[in-house]
């Protein structure tokens, strides 16, 4: 069996993307030269995306203990007791390059590979979150990429029969090349049924069973996730795979069955690597060895050659290690479902991964050197020779210089951030999405963190995502810290304790040094965040090589957090109550434009730092308002972040239809005050009888909070005042200390229609949001 | 005793669970009826959920229809058997002829999930006599073929008879437009959002009252369309009619 280098004068190794370096290890682990097909195998475990062998030594720094952290990295997904028995599995992972080659097919497929590693550990999967990022909005390839990946993830999420119940779609230049698509799934499993992805017991037999092996994504995990973009190349079209989510129910129903009666003793699901990666990983873990005879697989076309059908990413298919006695039960589930199940090898003792293909062995790999103990490279960090100087005096208010024609208008400005593109409503997009199926949707998207309820308990599960990628570009410890910050601070104003954080770090080649660096920063970042707020990373994924001619992308660490809500009906919306109640902010304000929409909106990145992150005070913020939701002094809790205050308060009265009348007390500047995004800053209204109370609490926790106005009448009233108001309007003018007056159902007007408008899609229905 | 509902699961059924949850908080007692199965186990009402039956990829509910359990739930249907389909178990009830009509593809092409309001044309039927007074009910949709079609001749014979069920209207209540208009989804003709066939025991209709069943949802505007079909069935159960039809 010889596999035909594409050029001949190339080696194969380096035609498979093994470095020299990287044979010489694998010549170590055998002890001899690895056979062709030995090769191709290494070379997709030893591909970035299935060893981490860049970031391994990085990820190992995170803290991954927690209270009640069933399985945690390493396993198919986190998974974390929520009492009752219950357990909650939840993980995030990218499927980036398969989405910029073949959009409907790259997002579909990334909902079918997240939903099976939850419901390979024995969860029903409950929702699904997609983060998705691209480039500029008014570009033909972005509009062709963001309708092909929104159809992708609603046809796969829609059909399989899981709600799509939250996530973010923003849009930024750098992803133009290279668009993101983390998907992140969310499942909930009786923890008597979890399931490891282990396969113990010598003499047991591993069963192949979902759909047939073809020669689709041949190669994905190294041809398209392991490597730079030279552009969007439609001959790497056939290592995207093809997604069947039918298929994909008829796995999730027989899988589940499979474990509520007894009858595997592991469980893996097939993604990248194929075969390969589902057999080396079962045995690793349990310390065995696997024979397989590859004739046993059944295939969709004929004439595959051994590496292809070891190495293929055909959808849609599980491995499970069952005792011969139970061979007969596990085919009779799969026959009911009407799914092709093959005995394709048995467990050995010998600790090997062998192959044979007719009666002949063709490979005798030891598991570990395929995972455990694939190469790890020690990467080159180098801070960017042009870090951002320290903000200038007054840089803040030089940032409103840029826009001239809004600047001295902050209605002007609200409305036109309302309507940017990265902070409209997402309902047309959304409403692509079943958000309701499995009747647990409480909170769906479109307003702050999803809010899934637990049948037959009193419990809820929140869940979020977010990334602060603007931030990221001139800081990645603070990106990382600030998007653990937000996505908690998320969950918890909704009343909800956070359980563990998941993270997809998107980032660009890590032989590049920087890159590199700004990798390290992020996870030291995440890492320090989790510990302040006392969280466990219970898994994740790394994206690398997000890059395209174009450059890199922004640093985008994804954060994905579940939080448990013990009394659902307790729980607490961002959206605006009862006419008459007062409204607070917790917090204040930092100087720091760099990163925020409003920068954006100005035409790029402020000359300006970004704002601070003090991780202590946003652990005590988020203690504060648990505190106050469980007390019942919050009647709504909103999250200050893209678009600042204002868009913060706009967002609370476009959602209940209630206006407000507020004074901004102008400290910094009118832009820092309204439209920064400095962190740990909360808007929170209660009835007026239990202001003093609820300010006490916040000063017990050492937060500054303060009341800013009231909840009423149609239309949205800021006034600006204060030293920094009158200051600024002095130096240009008194138009800058203008109030905002706006009518509710103009703001409301321009935030529904800027995402279709910014697309280019179809008006967008007028009725009401939401319920 | 609990009304036995049985509740059809084709293999990619994704709202029998739904169903059979709301069925049980109407204290009726939930059926499952796998696809292959002829036999009705004695049910008193059949409901057809959502999803995507065989995965729809052709079109939603044409293979379906072809299953084992439909020549039972049509003979059950014959016999004066409640049938209720709801999303996908319309459209297979539509692709099977037990209703009048046919689901196309949403006007704009796109899957749509988001709330809806529903005018209940017709009150005194088993499928809605206890949806209460008389008021828009607001239920989620989510499909990507709901547009309701069916020829002019059909429409006015189905206005003539009172088979229609359900209209898209507006919060106000007055019916959605055909085309342009929000409040009708799909672009269904004369916004019609749920039928019944002729003889009136046979009903579809796209919104989900199974997932507006429950205050903590959001709605439970749907729950009085479940009630009314459990005890539907369980007056008809106590007729003793169809039962014995369906043991011949």
């Amino acid at each position: 069996m010889t596999i035909a280098p594409p050029r001949a004068a190339e080696p194969l190794h380096r035609a498979l993307g093994v470095t020299d370096d990287e044979l010489d290890a694998i010549r170590d682990r055998l002890g001899r030269d690895p056979n062709d097909v030995e090769l191709a195998m290494f070379s997709v475990m030893w591909s970035e995306h299935c060893s981490y062998k860049s970031s391994k030594p990085l990820l190992a720094t995170l803290p991954t203990a927690g209270a009640g952290v069933v399985a945690g990295p390493g396993e198919n997904a986190g998974v974390i007791s929520i009492g009752d028995g219950l357990a909650v599995a939840f993980k995030i992972e990218s499927h980036n390059h398969p989405s910029a080659v073949e959009p409907y097919q790259g997002a579909a497929t990334g909902v079918g590979g997240i939903l099976r590693d939850i419901f390979t550990m024995g969860a029903r999967p409950i929702a699904v979150l997609d983060a998705l990022r691209f480039g500029d909005p008014s570009e033909a390839r972005t509009r062709h990429l963001v309708d092909g990946v929104v159809r992708g993830v609603g046809g796969y999420g829609n059909c399989v029969g899981v709600p799509t119940v939250g996530g973010e779609l923003t849009f930024d230049p750098s992803y133009a090349g290279n668009p993101l698509v983390n998907v992140m799934a969310i499942g909930l499993l009786e923890e008597r049924y979890l399931t490891l992805a282990a396969a113990p017991g010598p003499g047991n037999l591993v069963i192949l069973f979902g759909s047939t092996t073809g020669r689709d994504g041949i190669g994905g995990a190294s041809v398209l996730a392991s490597a730079t973009f030279t552009d969007v190349d439609a001959s790497k079209r056939p290592s995207v795979q093809v997604g069947d989510p039918f298929a994909e129910k008829l796995l999730i129903e027989a899988s589940l069955e499979l474990i509520e009666r007894g009858l595997v003793e592991g469980l893996q699901d097939l993604g990248a690597g194929g075969i390969t990666c589902a057999t080396s990983e079962t045995a690793d873990r349990a310390g065995t060895g696997m024979a397989i005879d590859l004739d046993a697989v059944p295939r969709r076309e004929s004439g595959m050659a051994a590496f292809e059908v070891l190495i293929s990413e055909s959808q849609e298919r599980m491995l499970a290690i069952v005792r011969p006695d139970r061979e007969a039960a596990v085919r009779e589930v799969c026959e009911r479902w009407g799914i092709p199940a093959a005995v394709i090898g048995t467990v050995s003792a010998d600790g090997d991964i062998a192959v044979a293909e007719g009666g002949r062995e063709i490979v005798r790999i030891p598991a570990p050197a395929l995972t455990s103990n694939a190469i790890v490279h020690r990467r080159l960090a180098t801070p960017p020779a042009r870090r951002r100087s320290a903000p200038a005096p007054g840089a803040e208010v030089e940032a409103v210089d840029r826009l001239p024609e809004r600047g001295m208008d902050p209605g002007a400005v609200l409305a036109a951030l309302l309507g940017s593109p990265n902070l409209a409503s997402r309902r047309p997009v959304f409403e692509q999405y079943d958000s309701t199926v499995q009747v647990n949707t409480v909170v769906g998207p479109g307003h702050g963190a999803a809010v899934l309820r637990v049948k037959g308990t009193s419990k809820a599960l929140v869940a979020s995502t977010d990334a602060n990628a603007g931030v990221g570009a001139a800081d990645p410890w603070l990106g990382a810290a600030m998007s653990v910050a937000e996505a908690t601070r998320n969950v918890s104003i909704t009343g909800a304790r956070p359980l563990g954080v998941t993270n997809c770090l998107n980032f660009g080649d890590p032989t590049r040094p920087e890159a590199f660096w700004a990798l390290s920063e992020a996870v030291r970042g995440l890492g320090d965040a989790c510990r302040a707020l006392g969280l466990p990373v219970t898994g994740g994924n790394v994206s690398l090589y997000n890059e395209s001619p174009a450059g890199s992308i922004l640093p985008t660490p994804e954060i994905g957090v579940v939080g448990l809500l013990d009394d659902v009906a307790s729980r607490i919306g961002p959206a605006f109550v009862a006419e008459g109640d007062t409204i607070l902010v917790a917090g204040e304000a930092m100087p720091g434009l760099d990163g925020s929409e409003y920068a954006r909106l100005g035409g790029g990145a402020a000359e300006d730092d970004p704002p601070p992150l003090d991780l202590d005070r946003e652990r005590r913020l988020q203690l504060f308002v648990r505190e106050g939701a469980a007390r019942r002094l919050i009647a709504s809790a909103q999250d200050v972040s893209g678009g600042g205050l204002a868009v913060a308060i706009a967002e609370c009265a476009i959602w209940s239809g209630l206006g407000a009348a507020i004074r901004v007390r102008i400290g910094h500047s009118p832009a820092v005050d309204l439209f920064g995004e400095s962190p740990s800053r909360l808007v929170l209204t209660t009835r007026p009888r239990h202001t003093p109370a609820l300010e006490l609490l916040a000063r017990q926790f050492g937060l500054p909070i303060e009341v800013i106005g009231s909840v009423g009448g149609i239309r949205l009233v800021m006034d600006l005042v204060g030293a920094g108001a009158t200051g600024a309007a002095e130096e240009r003018g008194s138009r800058v200390a203008d109030p905002i007056d706006v009518a509710l159902a103009d703001l409301r007007h321009t935030w529904d229609h800027g995402l279709a408008r910014a697309l280019d899609w179809e008006a967008p229905a007028s009725a009401p949001e939401g319920r | 005793m609990a009304v036995r509902i049985g509740v059809v699961v084709f293999p990619g059924s994704n709202c029998d669970r739904d169903t059979m949850h709301a069925l049980d908080l109407a204290g009726a007692e939930p059926v499952e009826l796998w696809h292959e199965q002829a036999e009705l186990d004695g049910v008193a009402g059949v409901i057809l959920p959502g999803g995507f039956a065989f995965g729809d990829y052709l079109r939603a509910g044409v293979i379906a229809r072809f299953s084992p359990v439909m020549r039972s739930v049509t003979g059950f249907a014959a016999a004066g058997g409640l049938v209720l389909g709801i999303c996908n178990g319309f459209q297979v009830l539509a692709e099977a002829g037990l209703v009048p009509g046919a689901l196309l593809r949403n006007r704009g092409l796109r899957f749509l999930g988001r709330d809806v309001r529903i005018a209940v044309e017709q009150p005194d039927t088993p499928f809605t006599h206890l949806s209460g007074p008389r008021r828009p009910l607001r239920m989620p949709v989510a499909h990507g073929e709901g547009c309701y079609f069916a020829d002019a001749a059909t429409l006015d014979a189905l206005d003539a008879a009172g088979q229609v069920l359900f209209r898209y209207v507006h919060e106000d209540g007055n019916v959605a437009g055909e085309t342009d208009d929000p409040a009708n989804p799909n672009g269904s003709l004369r916004a019609i959002a749920g039928v019944r066939n002729g003889a009136g025991n046979v009903a579809g209709l796209m919104p989900h009252p199974e997932r507006a069943s429950e205050a903590i949802l959001g709605s439970d505007d749907g729950f009085g369309l479940v009630r009314s079909f459990v005890e539907g069935a369980a007056a008809m159960a106590q007729a003793g009619g169809v039962l014995e039809a369906t043991a011949r």
